[in-house]
């Protein structure tokens, strides 16, 4: 294939995934919206108002950031291994496989789906916190770094799972064991710095940690670790990713019998 | 140049099963080729690894040239192929479905759109564009499927099994279809069960028994390699006629005899000599599919 067949290609399974997420957006869009806004009202309203603030942050504004990483990582990483998943299941995953479209393309569709989707939730969830604080933004480069490369993470990790699930049980095990955990103890809530040392060290093997440090950075311009540190990592892991996505596909892991 | 040349390919699944047991098989570009043989024998094993969907355990294989193991992308845009099952998400619109296979394969939407209006009005469809796969009937899927492997123009089409539960007025409409495409060039490469669809499309035929190639030849050649063909006759009456000398005849019932012909008797002769023999000939019909009675012959003898 040419640059330009292949850029119709990868356009083509773009659109694809966009379409297929804004068609049941009630079941793409809508949850992590009103999730994350009962964070908002329980968290940064009500009890919020009761903790004090960190690193000079107030609390409401210090969580918001985190709640839209999170918003971000379960958008993007559930569009890929669902949608990918479900194309398996249908065989329909077979117009792509038997096409010359190369398969470093396949997964850039694949991956720019969730990355869209993910970032279209995030800012949904930002504008909402607007009605709880007032939002700052310090350095929107780096947001947009961070939002970006998360969503690719994730996305890339919905992609392997999908590409490994042979049932519907095995779509949902990784995000409820690992995902959300991961989650929750990444600093979402809380700066690491308030932890005892063992838990401070524990939780950097977490690379979500990193994520929503960085991603809070560009909103108040304080974090925790040092911002191009982890920047190192989330670029470390998306090649990691990238590779083993290529690899897997390259040997019909999941699809080729 | 051959469309598809295959030669010594084996396939042995995950699950020991060995599906092809050495396969050689040369398709001429332009030809309609089928690939007839009983459930199980190796027919979609083949099209799977020649469409990329199966991964072949030793062997050769190339398309139009291009050998599978070091240009598969440039083979792979020479070929459609129609899968024996449903393979199509069944959430989306027909036109969506086949706009996007277009995409893949490089075709830029708009062309794909006015592709697409084309091949559905030719297969029929063009009036389901809107509706979901999921609201089409089977034989509609079918024909989905068929347009669905167009849409880049390919040189060569898998069709594996294209007709299966397909009534007979739509069979003889895709067929139809199927000739004019490939009178206009494109090579296909059918596999059916159907001895009759078989006689009445394919130039040449392979036959497959358990993963290999036991005969390969043109339609006509094999048709003029039957040793005898069984007809039906149905005559006035048979009572009190005398027995015909030098061919075998079973009476079925007063009206209706079955006569074997062999190869070196003519329709003439046999007509003749019943005449002599006092019969009146009302109707002469062969039994079965000419086709059929050598794909058995082949299947049982090996
Ligand atoms: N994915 C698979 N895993 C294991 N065995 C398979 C698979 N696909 C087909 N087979 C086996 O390979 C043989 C050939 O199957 P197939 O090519 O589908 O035959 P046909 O299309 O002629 O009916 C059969 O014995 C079948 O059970
Ligand atoms: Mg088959």
């Amino acid at each position: 294939m040419n640059a330009h067949d292949t850029w119709i290609a990868f356009y083509t399974i773009l659109r694809k995934e966009i379409v297929r997420f804004m068609r049941i957006w009630s079941q793409t869009l809508l949850p992590p919206v009103i999730n994350q806004s009962l964070y908002f009202i329980i968290f940064g309203a009500y009890i919020g108002s009761q903790v004090k603030s960190i690193n000079g942050i107030p609390y409401m504004a210090f969580i918001v950031p985190g709640l839209v990483m999170m918003a971000v990582i379960t958008s993007s990483f559930t569009n890929v291994v669902s949608s990918f998943f479900g194309s398996k299941f249908q065989k329909n995953i077979e117009e792509l496989l038997v096409s010359p479209t190369p398969n470093y393309v396949i997964i850039a569709g694949y991956i720019m789906g969730g990355v869209a989707r993910g970032i279209l939730v995030g800012a949904i969830v930002f504008a909402i916190s607007a009605l709880f604080t007032h939002p700052v933004i310090y350095n929107g480069w780096i947001v947009a770094l961070f939002v970006f490369l998360t969503a690719v993470v994730f996305s890339l990790g919905g992609l392997i799972n999908g590409i490994f699930a042979t049932k519907f049980d095995d779509v949902s095990i990784f995000p409820t064991f690992v995902l959300t955990p991961l989650t929750y103890f990444g600093g979402v809530f809380y700066s690491i710095n308030d932890l005892p040392p063992l838990w401070q060290t524990l939780t950097k093997f977490n690379p979500i940690l990193y994520m929503v440090d960085g991603f809070r950075y560009g909103f108040f311009g304080v974090s925790d670790i040092n911002v191009s540190f982890s920047i190192v990592m989330l670029a470390a892991f998306t090649f990691i990713l990238a590779f083993a996505a290529v690899y897997l596909l390259q040997k019909g892991t999941g699809l080729k019998s | 140049m051959d469309a598809l040349n295959i030669q010594n390919l084996t396939k042995t699944y995950a699950t020991g099963t060995r599906a092809l047991k050495g396969v050689d098989l040369r398709v001429k570009s332009g030809d309609f080729f089928g690939l007839l043989g009983a459930n199980g024998a190796g027919k979609t094993t083949i099209i799977g690894i020649m469409t990329s969907l199966v991964k072949k355990t030793s062997g050769k294989a190339e398309i139009f040239g291009y050998d599978l193991d070091k240009d598969l992308n440039k083979a792979k845009k020479e070929v459609g192929v129609v899968p024996q099952e449903f393979n199509f998400s069944i959430w989306e619109k027909v036109i969506d479905i086949i706009v996007a296979q277009g995409g893949y394969f490089g075709v830029p939407r708009s062309v794909a759109m006015d592709r697409a209006e084309e091949i559905l009005n030719a297969l029929d469809l063009w009036s389901k564009k809107d509706q979901t796969a999921r609201t089409l009937s089977g034989g509609m899927k079918r024909r989905l499927m068929i347009a669905r492997a167009l849409i880049h123009h390919p040189k060569l089409l898998f069709l594996d099994e294209p007709t299966a539960g397909v009534d007979v007025e739509l069979r003889h409409g895709m067929w139809k279809y199927l000739n004019n495409l490939n009178a206009n060039g494109t090579t296909i490469f059918l596999t059916t069960h159907y001895l009759e669809e078989a006689e009445e499309l394919c130039r040449d035929v392979a036959i497959i028994k358990e993963g290999e190639i036991v005969r390969n030849d043109s339609v006509k050649n094999l048709i003029r390699s039957l040793e005898k063909q069984t007809y039906i006759l149905t005559v006035e009456t048979s009572k009190g006629r005398k027995p015909v000398k030098g061919f075998d005849v079973r009476v079925i019932d007063d009206a209706t005899l079955e006569v074997d012909l062999h190869k070196d008797q003519t329709m003439s002769l046999l007509i003749h000599e019943f005449h002599e023999n006092g019969y009146v000939v009302l109707d002469v019909r062969p039994k079965g599919n000419r086709l059929e009675q050598l794909f058995l012959n082949i299947l049982q003898n090996k």
